[in-house]
């Protein structure tokens, strides 16, 4: 049974936190996730979850004490944007390394300096090689559905890995939007009870050592069974998305395609962008321009492959990046989208747009821009420019 | 308390087998602290550092109980997450056994770097006991200053130089300063004082909440002295008053030893290396400025604890 109801982004993150009903949260306040953790927080006093509620010093301590919550074998959660994310840094690495199935709600807001409250993908473009999974959410109803799903595909024992939620700061939110939701019983049916599938320092007759030294002997081989998890869960996310799409009618895949097939000029995009595109693209479809679109929703583990058959075909695409990369060529999401195109015959041509920093306005004439240039790019063979920004003054 | 000899028949929680340098008096800490533990079953959090390095090089440990390092500054809450955890089976039914939760880390680990985590743990109340092994430096690095190193001492950060006689600033009294968290335990220790530490570890478990137990854990490649003479380092350091045996408990100051006959500061300290330049003419003010301000932090103790 599903239920239709209006939320902002932070209420859907916060409901689907007390349906999950985890056993441990520890939470530290930022804008614009604040509200996740006092909404949560008024169910913990509410007596409405079952959860132990750490209200620790720093988002530091929120992910350390997340960390040792999980490593004891039970479910763990936090949640946090930009500086906080950028805090807990360190270890999100050691988390991931410890292969704990931490599920995390980022609310992406642009990293300082300048500080800025802001939506942009600094701070999990910052941690995309961190070893978490990243899953970007376009509306309040993926937020909702994604962080659900994140618990299963986290704990399922092919994967153990930490994995973060995304949507954008304010734009999602803060915008209050409808959406289904399920009901608290299904949502515990769908998340099951936490098992812990390795040995839980908490297992007191069967001590363990958690976070020992490894040396070049060994360092290694950790490494590379993290990297294999990475490598491996791309068919349990698509079990998992399967298995909510049988629940509630809404199917996920690792990318979205919208009017993408026979697309020769494609955006390439995360988050809430893929809305206003999506805009776009009706209009051209009715001018009879074959514009499409690929909303990249799993950045981690990257689905090169797919996305490499996807967009092959297409003439000109276009990447747009909401951070960008300062190594002097683009956003990551450009680089890795290029990089999955190389083995792809006649290849098409790939440009960047580095858009949207620090939560700057992209409307639909932005977008309008884009498919122009890419419909030149397509006309001419040629990019005038590989790298540029929209939307700034230069 | 049992006598020393029943202690050590215990099974204790820390092996031999670990690779700590001869001389070093962080093991004989944790021993200690297992002995008072006795059968309590416990959790142990480690800071990064000489301790963490050199019990867990893997495939080996030399950890029997439950342990986890994380990184270097938040044992405090890495602990606290466990112990969150371990109530939250404890509420679902899940767990039923009484199990205590014990932090290690070094000065700088716990002084330092760590010193955020340490204080909104204990601020948050989590039944934890965090013991500080205090050898005064950075010492896995290679013996950097850090707030808890003495006045004067040579480090490799704070060298002693023709110009800046080794580390300017005085130590921070972690220990007070852990009192004034109002937590319900907080004691100084020193391993050649084994009776009082274990004592105090047994009361500090005892506790329902969180508790901080200072312990003196001399390094012979930081301090300079010979390997054989670790614990005399920290027997010396309580009977010159540098480092004094007292608890805090419920608020109440209470100097736990006093010793017969307060020792100059200089029968410790000739002993380390990392004083020796305090030993020449032109040094000779340095060394009684070091001795007034030890004589006045011990009169400062010996107030508060009412004693004068
Ligand atoms: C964030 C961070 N900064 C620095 C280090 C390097 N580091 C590792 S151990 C250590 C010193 C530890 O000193 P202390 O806590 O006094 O323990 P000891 O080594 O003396 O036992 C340092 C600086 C680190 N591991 N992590």
């Amino acid at each position: 049974m599903q239920e239709k109801i209006a939320l902002t982004g932070n209420e859907a993150m916060a409901l689907a936190m007390k349906q999950i009903n985890p056993d441990v949260v520890a939470a530290y306040p930022i804008t614009p996730a604040t509200e996740i953790v006092q909404i949560f927080s008024d169910y913990v006093s509410n007596g409405l979850v079952k959860t132990e509620f750490v209200t620790v010093e720093s988002e530091h301590s929120a992910m350390s004490a997340t960390l040792g919550a999980s490593a004891s074998g039970v479910r763990a959660m936090t949640a946090t944007s930009s500086q906080g994310l950028a805090f807990m840094w360190e270890v999100l690495y050691i988390a991931a390394s410890y292969q704990l199935p931490i599920v995390m709600p980022v609310v992406n807001r642009a990293l300082s300096g300048p500080i800025n409250i802001h939506g942009d993908h600094s701070d999990t473009m910052g941690a995309r090689d961190s070893g978490w999974l990243q899953i970007y959410s376009e509306n309040t109803q993926e937020a909702y559905d994604n962080l659900i799903q994140a618990v299963r595909i986290a704990e399922h024992p092919d994967v153990l890995l930490p994995t973060m939620v995304m949507m954008d700061g304010f734009i999602i939110s803060h915008a209050m939007e409808n959406l289904e939701i399920l009901s608290d019983q299904d949502v515990q049916k769908f998340v099951g009870e936490f098992k812990h599938h390795r040995p839980a320092l908490l297992d007191l007759d069967n001590p363990i050592t958690v976070g020992p030294l490894a040396l070049y002997d060994y360092y290694m081989e950790f490494k590379r069974q993290q990297a294999e998890a990475m490598r491996t869960c791309k068919p349990v996310i698509l079990q998992v998305a399967q298995e909510y799409a049988e629940l509630t009618g809404r199917k996920y895949g690792l990318y979205e395609g919208y009017k993408l097939d026979d697309a020769d000029l494609a955006i390439v995009v995360l988050s809430s962008t893929a809305g206003t595109a999506k805009v776009v693209v009706d209009e051209l479809r009715e001018q009879g321009v074959k514009a499409g679109l690929l909303k990249l929703r799993v950045f981690r583990p990257f689905p090169y492959e797919e996305l490499a058959q996807a967009l092959s075909g297409r003439k000109a695409i276009a990447v747009l990046d909401r951070a960008d990369g300062f190594s002097a060529f683009g956003g990551a999401l450009f680089n890795e989208i290029r990089s999955a195109m190389y083995d792809v015959k006649d290849r098409p041509l790939i440009v960047d747009y580095i858009f949207g920093l620090g939560g700057r306005d992209v409307n639909l004439d932005h977008i309008r821009k884009v498919y122009a240039d890419l419909a030149e790019i397509a006309k001419t063979g040629q990019a005038a420019q590989l790298v540029s920004y929209l939307g700034v003054r230069e | 308390m049992a006598n020393l000899k029943q202690l050590s028949q215990q099974e204790e929680f820390f092996t031999p087998g670990h690779r700590m340098c001869a001389g070093c008096v962080a093991p004989v800490v944790v021993r200690q602290v297992s002995m008072a533990a006795g059968d309590t079953p416990v959790v142990i959090a480690n800071a990064t550092g000489c301790l963490e390095v050199a019990s867990t090089i893997f495939p080996y440990t030399a950890w029997r109980a439950p342990w986890i390092h994380n990184a270097f500054e938040n044992a405090s809450a890495t602990l606290s997450g466990v112990e969150t955890a371990y109530r939250a089976l404890k509420k679902q039914g899940k767990i039923d056994k009484k199990v205590k939760f014990i932090a290690f880390g070094g000065d700088g680990g716990t002084y330092d770097i760590g010193f955020q985590s340490l204080s909104g743990a204990m601020e948050r109340g989590h039944d934890i006991v965090y013991i500080c092994y205090d050898n005064g430096a950075y010492m896995n690095t290679g013996i950097q200053r850090s707030s808890a190193t003495p006045q004067f001492a040579d480090t490799t950060t704070s060298p002693a130089g023709s110009v800046i006689p080794g580390k300017i600033q005085w130590r921070k009294d972690l220990t007070a300063i852990m009192a004034a968290h109002n937590v319900p335990y907080v004691a100084q220790v020193a391993p050649s004082h084994f009776n009082d530490l274990i004592t105090k570890v047994q009361k500090a478990i005892a506790v329902d909440g969180p508790a901080f137990i200072n312990a003196m854990a001399p390094c012979p490649r930081g301090w300079r002295y010979d390997t054989r003479e670790g614990i005399e380092m920290t027997r010396l350091a309580v009977e010159t008053c540098y480092w004094p045996l007292y608890e805090v408990e419920d608020g109440q100051w209470k100097l736990t030893y006093k010793p017969r006959e307060k020792k100059p500061l200089t029968e410790w300290i000739k002993k380390q290396g990392r004083f020796r330049h305090l030993f020449t003419d032109e040094n000779k003010e340095l060394l009684e400025q070091f001795q007034q301000r030890v004589d006045e932090e011990w009169e400062k103790l010996l107030r508060r604890c009412g004693e004068m």
